[in-house]
């Protein structure tokens, strides 16, 4: 507190002690407490039967991740290379979704994903489903889309997807061009100008993105309640049933929250060392 | 003589129907230092740029031994560039950096016989090869860090082995000292040159430093306004400035409206002084040069002009002082102190007068003060003691 504009900062230590710490406080001895109150390490040991929640979890979000990583970087990549008016509105079309509330946008996606809705209407009107029927001799009315992984994952996709976009486009336009250049002078083709040197140099961005895209993926429960329909729970639907579901055992909550945190934390520790290098490189 | 590695002809360039060359035409030897010198915007760099191939001539060529290379790329190209600001890769240490053109290249596999197959340079080489420039750069030791813990002259040295370890015929320089403190320069300025001669390739060197382009140039190109005004070695531009432009650009210059009476015989001021130029037609009018240094103080009555201190600086080695001669003022560069206000006489040597023909660039430069109205009234009669003595002059 050597700095009198340090006191601003007070509310904020406040709130972060209120409403961050005391709550992480409060999960881990929940997650060492049994349902009387007493020391016990049950919660951590009966998660077992839990494994292929977890397993699904990790798997889904990482799956998002890497479409996420797919789609978001050529974009950015791309991006950079417009002129500044292509540049602005394509900033603006990729944050316009964000703008309107996380939920009303996944719930547009189930009536669009859903049996009659608009993707299966289309799929109907132009005769994709009764060409795969006479192909595969099935008698399909519909396109089973929602309650699927593959709708939680694009969920997850559609969502989070700016989140990858924006720190790799913010990475890849402070690109020194005459380092590009320097590259080709030295005898570097288009592949090897981008792998040698755009890609290592875009490293911190895409740690970012993966990180931003990959950590409310692996916990969100929204998505998957309303897009996997219960039927494909994870890891998030998990902990909300052992707090507000029938299930209601808020210790087991505890400690399967616990793990994930540390699961994540553990993740993006090592993530970050591994890209600590490039880091440096980009501050520069 | 050695022979002829780069020629521009007829080179043009416009951005936006903007023109930045106006018909270059310039050739380039093999291991010639050669300098493109001008203001900002007159169009070096671009014509640096085009040889390294980063842009391609609106019209014109790009030969190369010969040989049309305005498509090639620059990674195709046997030219290596020196930017502006070093673009070390930051993510890459000193080692790598310097390798890094070396891992770009294949070459014939000589274990294939139909010499079809190509291989990477083998590590050892690599090696070698970047070890043999660290020591050309006096960077041995240094492999490991990463240009962020350079310093700025390190940093550049760093650009300069990059670039060479390729064996290029030709290495670009864009102005590389530009970052660097005035100290740094000088040394760098006899490090590049020295480093030059060890590697015996051609230099081709942008910058708007004249002394920069004077220390270190075989051949001084200059340049204004996209076009070359002046192409010569550095004791040629210096003593023999094709025009005002240049006259002004390198170094001090007074120039003076003057008039070719005869061959060796020029009139300013309605005087004549024999200078050692001829070529021009019979009292053409013509711009008169006359560099601070060359300028002899004089007791009045010796003068064969006639003049008022205005301003005296102390420069260390000289006075710089300015003397106004009817209204146009001088620039003369003494050891003498002349305080303000004093009347004082020159005496001009032959070999110190320069003539150009008159150009462009006529009446825009070579006054120390702003042009004067003063310098039209020249025949008045309070001239008629320094006209008496221009006759003995003869």
């Amino acid at each position: 507190m050597k700095n009198k504009l340090s006191r601003f900062a007070i509310p904020y230590v406040i709130w972060m002690a209120l409403f961050v710490v005391a709550p992480i406080i409060m999960v881990v001895v929940y997650a060492f407490s049994s349902a009387d109150g007493g020391f016990t390490l049950d919660n951590f040991s009966n998660m077992g039967t839990y494994a292929v929640v977890f397993g699904r979890s990790f798997k889904l979000a990482f799956i998002a991740t890497v479409i996420c990583l797919a789609i978001g970087y050529p974009v950015s990549y791309m991006m950079s290379k417009e002129g500044p008016g292509f540049q602005r509105i394509a900033m603006v079309l990729i944050m316009l979704p964000m703008w309107i509330n996380f939920l009303l946008r996944t719930y547009s996606w189930m009536s669009i994903l859903e049996n009659n809705g608009l993707l299966n209407q289309l799929f109907r009107s132009i005769g994709l489903i009764s060409l795969y029927n006479r192909v595969f001799g099935t008698e399909l009315q519909f396109f089973p889309m929602m309650n699927t992984q593959g709708a939680v994952v694009l969920g997850m996709v559609y969502n989070y997807l700016p989140f990858m976009i924006l720190p790799i486009y913010s990475v890849i336009i402070k690109l020194d061009n005459s380092l590009i250049e320097a590259a080709r002078d030295l005898g570097a083709n288009s592949i090897n100008v981008f792998r040698r040197v755009i890609l290592p140099l875009s490293f911190p961005g895409i740690l970012s993105g993966i990180t931003m895209v990959f950590v409310p993926s692996v916990s969100t429960f929204a998505i998957s309640k309303m897009l996997g329909g219960g039927t494909e729970m994870i890891l998030g639907d998990l902990i909300e049933q052992q707090f507000l579901g029938g299930a209601y055992n808020p210790q087991l909550g505890a400690a399967i929250s616990l793990v994930m945190m540390v699961i994540v934390v553990v993740c993006m520790v090592v993530m970050n060392r591994f890209g600590e290098g490039e880091e440096q490189a980009v501050m520069l | 003589m050695s022979k002829e590695l780069i020629r521009l002809r007829d080179l043009c360039m416009a951005y936006d129907n903007e023109p930045v060359l106006n018909n270059i035409n310039l050739y380039i030897n093999d291991k010639e230092f050669l300098t493109l010198l001008g203001p900002s915007g007159c169009g070096k760099t671009t014509t640096l740029r085009i040889i390294g191939g980063f842009v391609t001539p609106t019209s014109g060529d790009v030969l190369f031994d010969g040989v049309r290379i305005n498509d090639v790329p620059p990674y195709q190209r046997q030219i290596n560039t020196v930017f502006q600001k070093y673009a070390l890769f930051p993510h890459l240490n000193v080692f790598e950096n310097i390798a890094f053109g070396l891992r770009m290249q294949k070459r014939p596999d000589p274990s294939d016989p139909t010499g079809k197959r190509m291989m990477k340079i083998p590590e050892e080489e690599i090696r070698e090869r970047v070890m043999e420039m660290l020591e050309v750069i006096s960077l041995k030791g240094f492999e490991n860090r990463r240009p962020d813990a350079l310093s700025g002259g390190q940093q550049q040295r760093v650009a300069i082995a990059r670039a060479l370890v390729n064996k290029p015929k030709v290495l670009l320089l864009d102005e590389p000292l530009g970052a660097l403190d005035l100290k740094l320069r000088k040394d760098m300025q006899i490090e590049l040159k020295r480093i030059q001669q060890q590697v015996g390739i051609t230099f081709i060197y942008v910058t708007h430093d004249q002394e920069e382009a004077l220390t270190m140039s075989d051949t001084i190109v200059v340049m204004d306004k996209g076009s070359i005004q002046q192409i010569g070695t550095p004791e040629d531009i210096y003593n023999e400035p094709k025009n005002a432009f240049v006259a002004d650009f390198i170094g001090e210059s007074n120039i003076i409206d003057g008039v070719m009476v005869r061959d060796k015989l020029v009139q300013m001021y309605g005087k004549q002084f024999p200078c050692l130029d001829g070529g021009f037609a019979e009292n053409e009018p013509v711009d008169v040069v006359i560099r601070p240094e060359d300028i002899d103080i004089v007791p009045v009555e010796q003068g064969q002009l006639t003049g008022t201190v205005t301003n005296v600086t102390f420069k260390g080695m000289q006075y710089d002082i300015i003397v106004d001669f009817r209204g146009f003022k001088w620039l003369i560069q003494t050891t003498d102190h002349s305080p303000v206000g004093a009347r004082i006489g020159i005496k001009l040597d032959p070999d110190s007068i320069h003539v150009m023909k008159k150009s462009a660039y006529s009446g825009m430069f070579g006054d120390y003060s702003s042009f004067s109205e003063e310098y039209d009234e020249l025949d008045d009669a309070s001239l008629a003691l320094d006209e008496e003595e221009s006759g003995d002059e003869e």
